[in-house]
């Protein structure tokens, strides 16, 4: 989750370099939910996600460096430069893609659910979407065919109450919850507070072996909040669409200082250690940088290339 | 080698049990896929022979079940979707356009797709403007996507193996018209690769380039021009993207003359594409302009007396034949024709669909 973070962070810092040239969604503030269900999954499971897709590929355990070559827009990258930040994968760790398309990638995970079906293995397969995806056709089909077919699927809807700068209330009546959609299509759901690590850990581990038993798909809305604005470097409560105080109320909530605090006061770590994994990680993310800064860009002629298989 | 008849369909259905039987990762569905129809007798057998897992019915979900597919596809799967009207699949548009025909790209090279959609074209008893049209054009343009639309039974088969065999996401488009075409079909696991046209007929008069239905419109219409004295090429294209630019370019080389058919709206349609890149790299080879023959830019009518001048046939390609050529041919009603209505492929066709 720490990782996650400051890899964030510094994007965050550095993206007015003009060297990352690509929209760029930050999950800052969102963390938790990216780290606990990659921790809470296995290798061979199989992710599908978003445009704000860092941590999702980070939590899975997906390689950092490739990631920010990507960003970078290099042929080191992950995808070798022609996907950027919104299109990253590792299929070494099982995380199958990230695209851009608001719920686009719900019936993909969903399918690769029913090859897993259909190979008779007991992996998992886990989309990863917003509130927004709650409210395309695609949800709704996708679940249905979950259930109809009971597949080894994990929902997890990451509710941070915007679609850009659309507020939940404009778009979905004040009193539903979004996961009483998922079980009135008859898919076991719950909800959960999103920006506590621990807590998420718990019930996802519960729901897999669940899915791993063979009962079908299972469904979680966490609540959380990013912290900076929907696409870029920056904080835009200035615009008026969110209050600086929601904001402030949110902050309070950090995903990370929560955890740390809570293995603090058990003594499960000390203030050195926190020291010691932020080192380490600063060390990690800097060479990960100097790695994308350093590789090359894709030559001319890559243009062309990959468009059949 | 021994002849063996079969009609289009029976082809269709053939290659899906050969493809099923051939790889385990092969499977089937689509709204009726299993019911008692088995969608024109396409998908007759497959459930009774493969079993309920690998071939299903599905819910109406058009856009998340393509959706599906290319998740499946990602792991090994090899899905074989049909709709039976091309009409029906256009809410799939995103998942075909936005994932599956750039997940190879967009990734690298790190992962492929490789899904084969049926879409079954209608045309006359009043299918309409939401059952018949043939958008190919659209297909065809997004880079990505393969585009094949046979016009014999024996391509049928030939190509529906080689389209589940790709490993790239595959449009195959069959016109509910040859249905009931017969021709010989090899048996086993016969292919016929994508992307390279057929020459069904040889002339020096002109080229005449044409696909599906309007391949066997073709035919007829170089049987009057033959009696004529008029020797015309008929390409079929068969796989329409990518196109076989070769054997286009070699026919319009001897010939000189290009007229291209095609089942779509006329605008920025296949042919407007070929006739384009024929004028701009053979221009001094050609006699005379490029012409084409497609649909008008109008949605599909209903009624007889409109789809009887809406869609074009043998008279309209001997017309503009004769045109190219400044000369006066007769059209003859070879195979009697007009005996049955303009709006059924055959008195085999009773509708309703």
């Amino acid at each position: 989750m720490k990782f996650i973070r400051m890899v964030e962070e510094t994007i965050a810092v550095r993206y007015s370099e003009s060297k990352m040239r690509c929209p760029t969604h930050l999950c800052t503030g969102q963390e938790a939910i990216s780290a606990a269900v990659g921790l809470a999954l296995r290798q061979d499971d199989f992710v599908v996600s978003t445009h704000r897709s860092h941590g999702h590929y980070l939590g899975k355990g997906g390689n950092l460096n490739a990631m920010m070559a990507e960003i970078y827009g290099k042929a080191t990258g992950c995808s070798l430069g022609k996907g950027g930040s919104m299109h990253l994968v590792d299929k070494s760790v099982g995380f199958m893609g990230s695209t851009a398309i608001v719920g686009g990638t719900i019936p993909v995970g969903v399918g690769l659910g029913l090859s897993i079906r259909l190979h008779g293995t007991d992996q998992v397969s886990c989309a990863f979407f917003g509130d927004g995806a709650s409210e395309e056709g695609m949800f709704y089909e996708s679940v249905n065919f979950a259930v109809l077919k009971k597949l080894p699927v994990l929902f997890i809807c990451e509710n941070n109450l915007y679609s850009v700068y659309s507020p939940l209330k404009v778009r979905q009546p004040s009193k539903r919850a979004i996961y009483t959609l998922a079980k009135a299509i008859g898919c076991p759901a719950e909800q959960g507070d999103g920006n506590d690590a621990e807590s998420i850990y718990q019930k996802v581990s519960r729901a897999l072996r669940r899915i791993r038993q063979g009962k079908g798909p299972y469904f979680f809305e966490f609540s959380t909040y990013r912290w900076r604005e929907h696409c870029g470097p920056l904080f835009d409560n200035d615009l008026g669409y969110r209050t600086n105080q929601e904001y402030l109320e949110w902050k309070k909530r950090d995903p990370v200082l929560r955890l740390e605090q809570k293995l603090l006061r058990r003594k499960d770590l000390s203030k050195a250690d926190i020291e010691r994994v932020e080192r380490d990680i600063s060390r990690q993310v800097a060479k990960a940088f100097d790695f994308a800064e350093k590789s090359p860009f894709p030559d001319a002629s890559e243009l062309t290339k990959d468009v059949f298989a | 080698m021994q002849k063996r008849n079969l009609k289009f369909f029976r082809a269709v259905n053939e290659a899906l049990h050969v493809a099923m039987q051939k790889d385990k990762n092969v499977i089937c569905y689509g709204l009726g896929t299993d019911d008692p129809k088995g969608v024109f007798g396409t998908t007759l057998g497959l459930r009774e022979n493969f079993g309920p897992e690998r071939v299903f019915d599905m819910p109406t979900s058009e856009n998340s079940m393509t959706g599906i597919a290319i998740g499946a596809a990602l792991n090994g799967i090899r899905p074989v979707m049909t709709h039976q009207r091309l009409d029906f699949f256009l809410l799939a548009m995103d998942q075909l356009v936005n994932n599956a025909a750039k997940w190879h790209y967009m990734f690298g090279g790190k992962h492929s797709v490789p899904i084969t959609i049926r879409l079954i074209l209608g045309r006359g008893w009043g299918q309409g403007p939401t059952h018949s049209q043939n958008l190919q054009a659209w297909f065809a343009h997004i880079p990505g996507l393969k585009v094949v639309a046979p016009a014999t039974a024996s391509d049928a088969k030939g190509l529906l193996l080689s389209s589940i065999f790709d490993p790239n996401p595959v449009i195959f488009l069959e016109q509910r018209w040859l249905h009931n075409v017969e021709g010989h079909v090899p048996a086993g696991d016969f292919r016929v690769a994508l992307g390279q046209a057929k020459v069904l007929r040889h002339g020096d008069a002109a080229t005449i380039v044409a696909s599906s239905y309007m391949t066997i419109e073709a035919l007829q219409a170089v049987k009057v021009l033959s009696k004529n004295g008029v020797e015309c090429d008929v390409v079929d294209l068969r796989t329409l993207c990518p196109l076989d630019w070769k054997t286009i370019f070699s026919s319009v080389k001897k010939t000189g003359r290009l007229l291209v058919l095609d089942t779509g709206n006329e605008t920025c349609s296949v042919a407007s594409e070929i006739v384009a890149r024929v004028s701009m790299e053979l221009f001094s080879s050609l006699k005379g302009a490029p012409r084409r023959i497609a649909l008008a830019d109008v949605p599909t009518p209903t009624s007889p007396t409109l789809t009887k001048v809406f869609y074009k046939g043998a008279e309209d390609i001997v017309k503009a034949i004769g045109q190219m050529l400044r000369k006066d041919i007769p059209f003859e009603d070879l195979n009697n024709k007009s005996a049955c209505p303009h709006d059924v492929p055959g008195d085999w066709f009773k509708g309703p669909f």
